[in-house]
Parts: C-alpha cells; structure tokens; sequence
C-alpha cells in the first residue's frame, strides 16, 4: 500500500541515489518501538521522526529530571517533572505530524513485553540496565524482531544490530548472549549515573542507532550486522568487531513465549553476595570499636560536618585509588556525606583485596549517622537553623 | 613477539591504560593469564576478547603484531 503524501519534507532524501521515493515509502510504513527515551531514546526518536518513520512506540515509565537535561535534549527545562513519554509525544508531534506516535507510559516487563513489541518491526534499545537489556534481547530472539542496540559508557558507546534479517547465504544473526551469555551482576557494571557520561556521546550513539534503523528499513549501505562497532568521543576511534553466534549463548535464551514469562532478569542482575557490606548507623558504632577496624573518611578536606565524634582517618576520593594499598587494617570502615562515594571506595577496596579484608560503608553517610542516634554534628542545617 | 593488547570501557579504570604491548605472547590465554596476574581485578570482570578484530570464545594463536582486545558490557543509555 503506497502512503499518499507530500514529498516536500523528504526532498533532501528522497533525492538521494539508491533512497528516493522507495525508500521514503518503506520507511512511512515501517513501525519501530523506542525503549527508553533518554540519551539514547532522544536523538533516535527525533532523527526517526523526521525522517518520516511512519508508526514510532516509545516506551519509558520515567518523569524527566534536571540531571537528564545535559544529554537528553528533547526535554527543557520547564519540562522536569513531566513524562518522558508525554512530553516526547507532544514534541514529536509538532517535529512531523505526518507520523504515528504510541506512548506507553509503563516500564517494560515480561509480562507486558510481547504483546508490545509484537506490534512493531523493528526495535531499538535505548535502556539503561543490564536487566531490561536481556529481556528486550530474549524477546527480540523469540520474536525474531531486528533489535537496534546502543550503549553507552563514560567516553565510549557500542552500536550493533541483533537478530538481523534477511540474512545472507549461511549467515547466522547474533544477539547480545552471543557476547555475554549471563548479565552483569548489579554494581559489576557501573552505568551513567555511577559513571558518569560525556552528554553529546549518547547523542552520537543514539544517532547512530536511528541511522542503523533507517539503512535496515529502507535496504541502504552496510548495517552493523554481526559486527560490534565501539566508538571513543576522546579519540574519535572507531572500532569495529566482527561476532559469531556462540553455542552458549543460545541455549540461555528462552525458546518459547512461557519460558519467556517464566524469566526473572532481575534476579538474573542481582549480586549473589556482595563483599562490599552496606551498614547502618549503629552497625557501624559497634564495628568501629573492633580493635582490627579503620574508619576512614573519604570526602574532600575540608567539607563539612568536620567529625570529632569518633576516631578516623582521611583519604579523599581524589586520591583513594593510589592509597589503597597503604591501608592496612583487615576491616576497613567507609564513610562520606550520604554514603555514595563510600560505597564507590568500598568496591575500589575489594577490586584490591578481594575477600581478604572486611569492607564496609556507612549507608546514607555521617548525615543520617548523626540524624538517626541524635547526635549532634555541626553541619549545613544547623547553620540554617541559627541564621 | 609483540602483541598489543587494546582496553576499552570500564576495563580501563582497572588496567589504568587504553593500550598495552605484551611480548613473549603465543596465544590469547597466555595474554589473558599475564593481565589477571597484572590486574587481580580483571579476573572478575566480564569482557569480550577479540584478536584482530574478530571475536573469539576459546583460545587463540597469535601472530607477531596481532591486538587483541578486551570489550566490556556498557549499560548506560
């Protein structure tokens, strides 16, 4: 069936060797589901549109926030608070009326998986956890749907296609447990918001990504089929990584729609045992009283509160990576502000010394040590209370 | 011979290093075997190797002048 349109906001495309009307009007019939709109879910769904993908799903569950605003450059700032999914529609919308857009305003589960990526040809993975990537790669295989992967990491970004169809002679399509048959476990695998993330690198990978879609839709150039492409925004490196399905990686995969049900990524995620213990306040008053513990404070000198309510040592975070090795207590005790940079440190401690030492972090740091036993520490708050 | 070993991902922040040059190196386990003993921290981690850009799942000979590098999962989006 040939969509009956106007060519004029295709021209620059359509006028292209090897593109032209055939390709526009594959692409105006072609249905691709968007999971995630955030750095990577953006650019893609922006690009997709304009392009004239003729019926685009987005799927995400989140509201967007001021942290967002540096990569995901669809939202502004008015926006915070609002749905992704919502506010993503109505700017689409204004990008290309000529296009279908389905929001859904949910995270993707199993159970809710496969009914919805059913409606779609084409799938592009725009999460941010090892768990929904599995799901989405196990549902994809089952499917046999083409998933458009990105991902991104720091300075770096991986592009490729799983699943890819038709293939040539006795080519055989990879997905991701082709690579990885078994999901990092949480915290092996630190993702942007750990990580952190330059923001124009999820724009370049997502970009990409809706470049991978539109050459598979409309049959163009040479897609990232069975080859990882690793892109370095430092270097400007490219690297490209031819793949072979392993025979590992198949059996994991969940061969039958119940199976799939049955999944549990989650789980499959979680870390069986962390040597990286997380403690509470009074945890930690009676651990820092063993004779064989260090405590040692790991935020920048002079933040504050300054704490003389117990005996500790400092080693910055800027500096804790070469300090490491200089600690010599078996059970080490971290602490910070609210806990996050010490649980960083904590995991840096056990990357050294693996189970040889105890290693501890004070959850939610010296701010909820001191709300939670009523101590009194001289901190922002008070400051406050006295002006 | 020489092999050069290049690092990507979250693997740099244990290898300190985006690339390495080992020698003496005949195959990918002997490359593998030197960096878990360099880096304690890499035998836990999770990577993909590849040898001249072409993924490998079990050993592999090396030649003089071959890479072989060393892809982690990225989850961020």
């Amino acid at each position: 069936m040939k969509t009956n349109i106007s060519y004029e906001r295709y021209q620059r495309q359509v006028i292209l060797k090897g593109f032209g009307e055939a390709g526009q009007q594959k692409l105006l019939q072609a249905k691709v589901l968007v999971i995630g709109a955030g750095g990577l879910g953006c650019p893609a769904l922006q690009y997709l549109a304009a392009a004239g993908v003729g019926t685009i799903g987005i799927v995400d569950d989140d509201v967007i926030s001021l942290s967002n605003l540096h990569r995901q450059v669809l939202y502004a700032t008015d926006d915070i608070g609002y749905s992704k999914v919502e506010v993503a529609v109505s700017k689409l919308w204004r990008l290309n009326p000529e296009v279908r857009i389905n929001p859904y305003k949910i995270r993707l589960e199993n159970s809710n998986a496969l009914g919805i990526l059913k409606q779609y040809d084409w799938v592009i993975d725009g999460t941010d956890n090892f768990a929904s990537r599995y799901m989405i790669n196990d549902a994809c295989f089952l499917l046999n749907k083409p998933l458009i992967y990105g991902a991104v990491s720091q300075y770096e970004g991986q592009v490729t296609i799983f699943n890819p169809h038709p293939l040539k002679g006795n080519e055989r399509g990879v997905n991701y447990r082709d690579l990885f048959p078994t999901p990092p476990k949480d915290g092996e695998v630190l993702n942007c918001a750990e990580a952190g993330v330059l923001g124009v690198l999820p724009g370049i990978i997502g970009t990409m990504q809706a470049a991978e879609a539109i050459k598979l839709i409309t049959g163009i150039g040479t897609p990232l089929i069975n080859k990882l492409l690793t892109y370095n925004v430092l270097t400007n490196e490219i690297y490209e990584v031819d793949l072979t399905a392993s025979a590992s990686g198949k059996e994991l995969l969940p061969k039958t729609e119940a199976a799939f049900l049955a999944m549990s990524y989650k789980d499959e995620c979680r870390a069986k045992q962390s040597s990286v213990v997380e403690i509470d306040a009074e945890e930690f008053n009676k651990l820092r009283k063993k004779t064989s513990s260090v405590v040692i404070d790991v935020r920048e000198k002079g933040e504050l509160p300054l704490i003389t309510n117990f005996d500790h040592q400092q080693i910055p975070m800027s500096v804790f990576k070469e300090s490491v090795l200089n600690i010599k207590a078996d059970t080490i005790i971290l602490f910070c502000q609210h806990g996050v940079r010490s649980l960083h440190a904590a995991k840096m401690v056990h990357d050294v010394f693996g189970t040889s030492k105890e290693v501890y972090s004070l959850k939610g740091g010296v701010v909820k040590w001191g709300d939670k036993l009523g101590v009194r520490i001289l901190n922002h708050r008070d400051r406050e209370h006295t002006e | 011979m020489q092999i050069r070993i290049k690092i990507f991902g979250q693997l740099t922040d244990i290898i300190h290093n985006t690339e390495l040059t080992l020698s003496g190196m005949t195959d990918t386990d002997s490359v593998l075997n030197e960096l878990n003993g360099r880096y304690p921290a890499l035998v836990n981690a999770k990577y993909i190797v590849a040898v001249d850009k072409q993924a490998i799942s079990g050993n592999t000979i090396l030649k003089e002048g071959s890479a072989v590098a060393l892809l982690p999962p990225f989850s961020g989006g």
